[in-house]
């Protein structure tokens, strides 16, 4: 996996609540047997239109908004536990994604991929949406080592949560399958005492 | 403070705990699919890693199957090479596999609670949301994604923060027409789809206690869809009749052994819970969904809610409604009756109760799917078939089918769907699908009148 430590970039917004895994990428696309070239299906539906003509509204489709952070609603990634999600939004160039809430499998999802959940007050998420729509190059600055996402332009800054554990693994681009497989002897001598 | 049903569960699985971090949490049974696993299999397979307890592996094609001709090759050329992947990677890592076509085939969370595999005490996980649905026999059955399949082949644990506690109570007896869809449903629309994330959630009280396995397993899978981790009930009589006698079930004196231990399985009196909420079961009625999550559902005999919000109004423009309006007489041309959340025996009974000796209304397309081989057959020796059959309803062969229409089972663009499925996600049955969710007591109904109504003037 990947290290992540400090990002500083443009954002796309997407300030739509209780996006679910289904928007962000569709079952259809479910039938690959690898990781790769989600990206180009990632929300789909929200893209193109049922004949495969482009929605020129939304905001993936919209020139005056680049960059490798995702800013959405609340609730993010609800539904499918499909990593796929991650995969794409991966794929697609995303490194953070920014919300006032994600659903646990998600955000379970995104840092085992090295996507890093940001997850900020709703305040600071209206923010910082109302901030990319009057600036759209506006830049936004994740520092993980120090657990804060600022928007100079804005003279706002704010502290987010992540697990201690996780936070080292992503410093150091290790996933849970390192640590587990350190622990594997400890995982055997568990299993001679579990009775059920 | 007394310890929850959860906490027995949890803290007896934890193998250890890391400074300052989560727990590693030791999994006994691994469910997996033909769609969420192609990758783990290759992961370990990168990585050099055996898998640690093949044994404790049941895997099912279910997602990405045809429910037509299931004995013909497998038409989508992509849908097919994932199957064989499956197939494949199971015979090359010992693992047992109920393919398309065998006699235990069926969706994974209806054959693994029907051939005993699922059992109360346990853990288990699968790369599937609806994994919750195992939460019915008190176990601790939760959703992984694909890298945490991989650590499971490898390791057979998770590394998981413990979740918080909710306790959801209602006592009380159910209305005549009322399901337990209708039950969790109704919890939906009071708590919302997010009112549940962070927990894991306990269901208590005498309407959970009266209800049969198949009605908790329904309660039980839709607690993904509140955001929750899962949720489970405390195994009791109806827990342990149910399990007796199953193909993987603890045989003679040891499934007495296990009974003992089960029967420990229960909440203390003094356990306190993060989050409780109360609710009376005289209040449920049947309910239908109006918008693009499960949260927003109401009773058929209420009015769509009003709010201002822009996700809200966005949901309603998609669904093709308008706030204030009642549901009540909207014409629907797709009935669903099928996925893990109401494909097993008591949801066809309940639906072919209401349907013998009636026709379904010449506008609708009924879909009837079983979630198993097992189920497939019993709806055959207790002459439900007849009764579909008669009735101008089609019945397929068993998957996941139009719930996430992965296969050929799509609902067109812009026409609703009466589901008995669980998500009305924008697009979950087909591009531009509209889907209502409901109990399949409702959506018999829906298919009789080709519109909705509201069942309790008709039961």
């Amino acid at each position: 996996m990947e290290k992540f430590k400090t990002l500083d970039a443009m954002a796309i917004p997407l300030p739509v609540e209780n996006i679910d895994t289904d928007q962000i990428i569709p079952a259809r696309f479910l039938k690959a047997t690898d990781r790769i070239g989600f990206g180009k299906n990632l929300f789909k539906d929200w893209r193109h239109y049922k004949d495969g003509s482009v929605n020129d509204e939304f905001v993936l489709n919209n020139d005056a908004y680049h960059g490798s952070i995702l800013v959405a609603g609340s609730n993010f990634g609800c539904g499918s536990s499909r990593e796929h999600a991650a995969w794409a939004l991966c794929d697609y160039g995303f490194k953070v994604v920014v919300s006032s809430f994600f659903a646990d499998i998600f955000k379970g999802n995104a840092l085992n991929n090295g996507l890093l959940p940001v997850q900020v007050s709703e305040s600071f998420l209206q923010a910082l949406l109302k901030g990319i729509k009057e600036d759209p190059k506006m830049i936004i600055s994740v520092n993980l080592e120090q657990q804060l996402i600022s928007a100079a332009r804005l003279n706002l800054s704010e502290k987010f949560e992540i697990n201690p554990y996780k936070k080292l693994c992503l410093l150091n681009g290790y996933d849970d399958m390192d640590y587990l497989l350190s622990i594997l002897d400890e995982i055997k001598e568990y299993e001679k005492k579990d009775s059920f | 403070m007394g310890k929850t049903l959860f906490d027995k569960v949890w803290d007896s699985h934890v193998v250890t705990t890391i400074k300052d971090g989560p727990q590693v949490l030791y999994i006994d049974k691994h469910l997996i699919h033909e769609v969420t696993s192609p990758q783990a299999f290759n992961e370990i397979k990168e990585r050099g890693v055996p898998l640690l307890r093949p044994k404790q592996i049941l895997a099912t094609a279910d997602h990405n199957t045809p429910t037509k001709d299931q004995h013909l090759p497998v038409k989508d050329e992509l849908s097919r090479k994932q199957l064989a992947a499956l197939s494949k990677n199971c015979a090359d890592n010992d693992i047992e596999l109920y393919g398309l076509g065998h006699e235990n085939n069926g969706i994974i969370h209806v054959i693994s609670p029907e051939l005993g595999v699922t059992q109360p005490g346990m853990t288990l996980v699968c790369g599937d949301s609806h994994t919750s649905t195992h939460g019915a026999f008190g176990s601790i059955a939760f959703g992984i994604g694909t890298s945490q399949v991989a650590q499971v082949f490898a390791t057979q644990s998770v590394v998981l923060e413990k979740p918080k506690s909710m306790r959801i109570t209602i006592d009380g007896s159910l209305k005549k027409g009322v399901l337990s869809k209708d039950v969790v449903l109704y919890i939906l629309a009071e708590i919302t789809a997010n009112g549940g994330t962070g927990c894991f959630i306990e269901f208590a009280g005498e309407v959970f206690e009266n209800m049969s396995m198949e009605s908790r397993m329904t309660v039980c899978n839709m607690s993904i869809e509140m955001g929750a981790r899962g949720g489970m009930i405390a195994p009791d009589q109806t827990t342990f009749d149910y399990v007796k006698g199953r193909k993987f079930a603890p045989k003679d004196g040891e499934f007495e052994k296990k009974v003992a231990y089960w029967k420990t399985l229960v909440t203390a009196k003094d356990a306190v819970f993060d989050k409780e909420y109360v609710f009376k079961a005289s209040d449920i009625e049947p309910m239908i969904t109006f918008g693009t999550n499960p949260g927003m559902g109401i009773k058929i005999s209420e009015a769509i809610p009003e709010n201002d919000n822009e996700s809200y109004k966005k949901s309603l423009q998609y669904m093709g409604f308008t706030q204030g309006a009642s549901l009540e007489n909207l014409q629907v041309n797709y009935v669903f009756i099928g996925s893990c959340t109401n494909s097993r025996i008591e949801d066809f009974r309940a639906a072919a109760t209401f349907i013998k000796g009636k026709q379904k209304a010449s506008n609708i397309t009924a879909l009837i799917v079983p979630g198993s081989q097992l189920v497939a057959k019993q709806i055959k020796e207790e002459g439900l078939q007849e009764i579909f059959e008669a009735a101008g309803f089609e019945l397929r062969q068993p998957g996941c089918s139009a719930c996430l229409a992965m296969n050929d089972d799509k609902i067109p663009e812009g026409e609703y769907c009466v589901s008995t499925s669980n998500r009305n996600f924008e697009g979950r049955q087909g591009q531009g699908a509209r889907t209502l969710l409901a109990s399949p007591l409702v959506a018999a109904s829906v298919a009789v009148e080709g519109k909705i109504v509201d069942i309790t003037k008709l039961v």
